[in-house]
């Protein structure tokens, strides 16, 4: 085999000059540009700018719709400005609970999205490939899938030794079914033509399953993570109402027991902002495997 | 052997190992059961040398692919039997490597693994399969592109990868499914003229389905001739164009010869099968 090897390095035969030659002439990028000079395309920087534009527009407006106490079908009278909001959130940042309400809460996404993303794949990857495992799962998913968070928060306390489990299976399951879904969808998607390829060149279903449905399916598989994540912050805050001490949610929740209009402001847009940053993170994670597709456009 | 060596021709190129005989013994391919059963090959039988290339011609639809399939493993003859080398065909192998019409290179993998991929799964080690990769890929003036990804490359060089990855098994049987159909005209030419280099070099039996008449009186040894669904082997023409050939042998008589025997020979099918339907 070596032998053949060599006498055949030996011997190359030019080929597709007129290919060739046609493509030098056009290079691809070979050099990937800078993060920084990314950054500062003219694209980017556009988009970017619009989306504070606006922003600023609606802070504007929210300021304004409370300051003159707006009331036309939807009622601003009561609804904190975005002065009386922020300065209130100034005030958190001095105190340390603030911090442990964000950290117990990031810690719960962290736990029971870890676990929604593993179940997940895995139950969505199985079910891909076998018919009848997705035909016995498949009614669990339909069934429990539309019921929200919140409904479960009874049930939850009765099944769950501990308050803290019962608050991590109410944000899990928010992230598990886009996961599985999304997963599920990915595999579907895996073109024949590649299995047979594969098989032709001597791969085992294991490998099979590594090299090919794997990554076919990753581009579902992220966007399914990215999605579950979302879910995760929304039934998160829906699973710390029965927290009785910390949490952003419960936090949220509990200014709103107290009748605290800003802290209410507060918390929402701490979540939104939370949700948004670890979506990003996800994305930003899950992006090296997807390089390829990234130079395919 | 004595086969083989009955039919070699100045030119053609030496298959020193013998190996790659392809046997199929009346085999037929039925889809479905019952009313919506569907005949794709009818009852067929046919010897392959080790060595040959063999074109199997014939419209789209006539069950061409599957009898190739059939050969590779993916579809197993409903009655008859297909064996490589005096083995029974059980299900798709290293042993017979496939190109595929199209888009069927791991699009997540460069070039380079994509060819180190089977030596890979064969349990070569990460530089042995390297280094087989770079070969093959020299072969087909490639090399460069190692670390490119399949969605950069042009069609063209796309089948060309394809055809390296497939050879860097050692296969003793190349199967070939309309290859270059989607290519454009020139470089499907270029194409042709490639694989035959490649061949002369590696003298691997070459099945190669097309209904191109000019693609396979160019390339082959010997064209079989498929009727309209289901399908079955209507002519085995050999093709006695000598040796290395090159873009001026479709301007050689015995060119033409065979070339308009290919074309009467499925006009007066495809006239058959238009009677047939309008019975």
């Amino acid at each position: 085999m070596t032998q053949a090897v060599q006498t055949l390095s030996e011997e190359p035969i030019p080929l597709g000059q007129t290919e060739q030659s046609a493509l030098s002439k056009d290079p691809a990028p070979t050099v990937t540009p800078g993060l920084l000079r990314r950054a500062l395309h003219p694209d980017l920087l556009r988009s970017l700018g619009l989306g504070l534009l606006s922003l600023a527009a609606g802070v504007l407006f929210w300021h304004w719709a409370s300051a003159t106490n707006l009331n036309v079908f939807v009622n601003f009278e009561n609804v904190p400005g975005p002065g009386k909001v922020f300065a209130s959130f100034l005030g958190h940042l001095e105190t340390e609970i603030f911090y442990t309400h964000i950290r117990v809460s990031m810690q719960r996404i962290l736990i029971s999205y870890s676990i929604a993303a593993a179940l997940g794949i895995g139950l969505g990857l199985i079910m891909g490939r076998s018919r009848i495992v997705r035909a016995f799962v498949m009614p669990y998913i339909e069934v429990i899938r539309p019921i929200p968070a919140v409904a479960w928060i009874p049930l939850a306390i009765l099944m769950w030794p501990t308050e803290e489990a019962s608050i991590i299976y109410i944000t899990f399951l928010g992230a598990l079914f886009p996961i599985v879904l999304n997963t599920l969808h990915g595999v579907e998607q895996t073109p024949e033509v590649l299995v047979r390829a594969a098989q032709s060149l001597g791969a085992s279903r294991l490998a099979i399953f590594a090299h090919v449905v794997l990554p076919a399916a990753m581009p579902s598989i992220s966007a399914g993570l990215a999605i579950g994540m979302g879910v995760s912050w929304f039934s998160l805050l829906a699973g710390e109402i029965i927290s009785g001490q910390y949490g952003i949610g419960y936090f949220t929740w509990n200014a709103y027991s107290l009748i605290n209009y800003q802290d209410i402001v507060v918390g929402m847009l701490v979540i939104g902002f939370l949700g948004t940053a670890s979506t990003a993170a996800i994305k930003l994670l899950t992006k090296p495997l997807l390089k390829w597709q990234k130079r395919t456009r | 052997m004595l086969d083989v060596l009955k039919y070699q021709r100045p030119g053609a190129p030496r298959n020193s190992s013998g190996k790659g005989a392809i046997q199929i013994s009346e085999a037929s391919i039925t889809f479905g059961r019952g009313v919506s059963a569907y005949h794709a090959v009818q009852s067929t039988s046919l010897r392959i040398l080790p060595g040959e290339f063999v074109c199997i011609l014939g419209p789209s639809g006539c069950g061409k692919s599957t009898l190739l399939n059939a050969i590779a493993g993916y579809v197993k003859p409903t009655t008859g039997a297909v064996s490589v080398d005096g083995v029974a065909v059980e299900k798709p192998g290293p042993d017979r490597g496939m190109v595929f019409q199209q888009y069927s290179l791991l699009p997540w993998k460069t070039v380079y693994e994509n060819v180190s991929f089977g030596p890979r799964m064969a349990g070569a080690s990460r530089t042995e399969a390297g280094s087989i990769a770079n070969t093959f890929l020299g072969m087909v003036g490639l090399k460069k592109f190692g670390s490119r990804y399949p969605a950069e490359l042009s069609g063209g060089m796309q089948q060309r990868v394809g055809i390296a990855r497939a050879l860097a098994n050692y296969p003793s049987v190349l199967l070939m499914d309309e290859p270059f159909g989607a290519l454009d005209a020139q470089t499907r030419l270029m194409m042709q003229e490639s694989l035959l280099e490649i061949w002369a070099k590696f003298g691997t039996t070459v099945v190669f389905v097309t209904h191109d008449v000019d693609e396979a009186v160019f390339l082959a040894d010997r064209v079989l001739i498929m009727s309209a669904a289901p399908g079955r082997i209507i002519e085995d023409l050999r093709i006695d164009l000598p040796r290395p050939r090159t873009t001026d042998s479709a301007a050689l008589s015995e060119y033409i010869a065979a070339r308009q025997h290919c074309l009467a020979t499925i006009r007066s099918e495809s006239r058959k099968a238009f009677e047939e339907q309008n019975k």
